[in-house]
């Protein structure tokens, strides 16, 4: 479904991404882990046209999108939960959805959505008329979920959906995730929460310092010493 | 002196409302791409030309007229943005805002080289709308029909413009884009459209200003531009650079503050009225009086 070919980013002199390559499968969840500054979040930038690359590819089901601008990304069905969630604080939380519809023209098809997300988080539904910058962390993240979810993507990038929040909301949102690969998206997610990521996905990359370091099953890194040590805690 | 003080007061809203208008522009534009949009004076002169001489040379109703020099200065606007912001939307801030003030300087040279270094005059107001009159509202306060004219247009093009921030979908687009410009993009948001739009929409408010400040003043100059650009963008960091109800409120406040200046006899330092709030507020609340310190992430 994805597939990023020998992508080289830089900001300036700094080398972000050398040589990346990865590919993500229709239905997989698959999770990018790594230290800090290693560069996952600009692989997900670059996914969604944020940063280009100065070379490689970027093909999304045969097309090659590494020159679409990022709304042109989520025309073609890939949004992306930001890191630090990046709520639009004096907004509501109802236009904070509407806005991840931005794309789509279906005005039925969006009040539904909108209500299947209030469904799934009901305290968003609550607070819905509360600008998005008064939520708590969990809300929020509830919230920059449930918007990436409105624009109905094939593909949903998620940028550390757990920092920073309690271990039992945690859990929930690792819940979350695996409920919306159930129901058909397919899901690239980046964490610092090796053990979690692990957990849930089918495949896995690992960067260090802007290059691949391993890839393989996400149970065959669980077991693999090195992963163990680096990011295990092992 | 209860009277003298309503006539100073109205003046001071009648005038306070063009720099509104004018203010809407430097603070929208700030709000989305964070660049002191130095031009913006040369777009409210270039609105005040356009109406000239629509009026005087095509002969065409004065209505038309503003609504023409809007239009002109929308489509100038977007234009100044395509050519001199967007190609260094990449780099340095400074290199933008010197790109800005190059423009600003071209267009008053423009204008000086097409009409001249001396004021020229807007038809009086009797031969183009209706002669002026003044009201009495109660004992001894004065207003006169062009100052609710001027007052009441712009209430109403300011009234449209909130509406279409809070309520249309491009003006969500927009508010999203000035919150947060790369999550805004990450929406599928087009945003260098929407950057097109704060053009067009600031321009145009500030081409409105320039045809009612000619009609009220009676006078157009090439470098009109300068000094009550200068005083919009005071009026708009008073009011908090960003904040679409700043730069309401900072511009009639500036307008009053203004008038009432002349009124105790500090006429020769009307001008620098301005020039002292400014100094204050950026020493004091750099914010503005309506400011958020959200985070810009750009
Ligand atoms: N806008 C930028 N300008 C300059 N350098 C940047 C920029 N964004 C990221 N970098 C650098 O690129 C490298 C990779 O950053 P990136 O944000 O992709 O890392 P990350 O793996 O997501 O880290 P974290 O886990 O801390 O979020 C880092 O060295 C970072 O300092
Ligand atoms: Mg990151």
């Amino acid at each position: 479904m994805l597939n990023i070919e020998n992508i080289d980013v830089n900001y300036g002199a700094i080398r972000a991404l050398v040589q990346v390559s990865l590919e993500v499968n229709e239905g997989e969840i698959v999770a990018l882990i790594g230290a800090n500054g290693a560069g996952k979040s600009t692989t997900l930038r670059s996914i969604s046209g944020l940063v280009k690359p100065q070379s490689g590819k970027i093909i999304f089901e045969g097309k090659e999108i590494h020159n679409f601008p990022p709304h042109k990304v989520v025309e073609i069905g890939i949004s992306q939960v930001p890191e630090g969630r990046r709520v639009f604080p004096l907004m509501t939380v109802l236009e904070n959805l509407e806005l991840g519809a931005f794309s789509r023209k279906d005005r039925a098809g969006i009040k539904e959505d909108i209500n299947n997300i209030f469904l799934r988080f009901p305290r968003l539904e609550e607070r819905k008329q509360q600008p998005a910058g008064t939520l708590s962390g969990g809300e929020q993240q509830m919230l920059a979920i449930g918007r990436a979810l409105m624009s109905r993507p094939k593909l949903l990038l998620m940028d550390e959906p757990s920092m920073g929040l309690a271990p039992m909301l945690v859990q929930e949102i690792f819940n979350i995730v695996k409920e919306i690969n159930q129901t058909g998206t397919t899901i690239l997610l980046v964490e610092q929460n090796a053990r979690m990521a692990l957990s849930i996905a089918n495949r896995a990359y690992v960067l260090e310092t802007g290059s691949l370091a391993m890839s393989g099953s996400a149970k065959e890194l669980a077991e693999n010493e090195e992963v163990q040590k680096a990011y295990l805690g092992h | 002196m209860l009277s003298n003080f309503f006539v100073q007061l109205m003046n001071g809203i009648a005038l306070g409302s063009t720099y509104a208008l004018i203010a809407l522009g430097y603070t929208m534009v700030y709000g989305i791409i964070l660049l002191i949009n130095f031009a913006h004076g040369e777009i409210f002169m270039s609105g005040a030309f356009v109406g000239l001489i629509l009026v005087t040379v095509f002969h065409v109703h004065i209505i038309i007229a503003f609504l023409g020099a809007m239009l002109f200065c929308m489509i100038m606007g977007v234009i100044i943005e395509k050519i001199a912001y967007k190609p260094l939307r990449r780099s340095t801030r400074l290199a933008a805002l010197i790109s800005a003030i190059g423009v600003s300087i071209f267009l008053s040279n423009l204008a000086n080289l097409i009409f001249g270094a001396n004021p020229t005059s807007y038809p009086p107001t009797k031969e183009i709308l209706f002669p002026v009159k003044s009201f009495e509202l109660f004992a001894g306060a004065q207003v006169t029909n062009l100052q609710i004219l001027i007052i009441a247009t712009s209430a109403i093009l300011m009234i449209i413009l909130q509406y279409f921030i809070k309520n249309t979908r491009i003006g969500k687009a927009m508010r999203a884009t000035s919150q947060d410009y790369d999550t805004a993009a990450l929406m599928g948001i087009n945003v260098n459209k929407i950057i097109s739009y704060t053009f067009a929409i600031g321009s145009s408010l500030a081409a409105a200003g320039g045809v009612l400040v000619g009609i009220y003043f009676g006078v157009v100059k090439y470098n009109m531009g300068t000094l009550v650009g200068l005083k919009a963008f005071t009026a708009a960091v008073l009011g908090g650079i960003g904040s679409i109800p700043g730069a309401m409120f900072g511009g009639i406040a500036l307008g009053i503050g203004e008038m009432f200046a002349v009124a105790i006899g500090l006429s020769s330092y009307r001008d620098a009225i301005a020039f002292g709030i400014l100094i204050i507020v950026l020493l004091v609340k750099p914010t503005g009086l309506f400011g958020t310190e959200i985070q810009k992430k750009v």
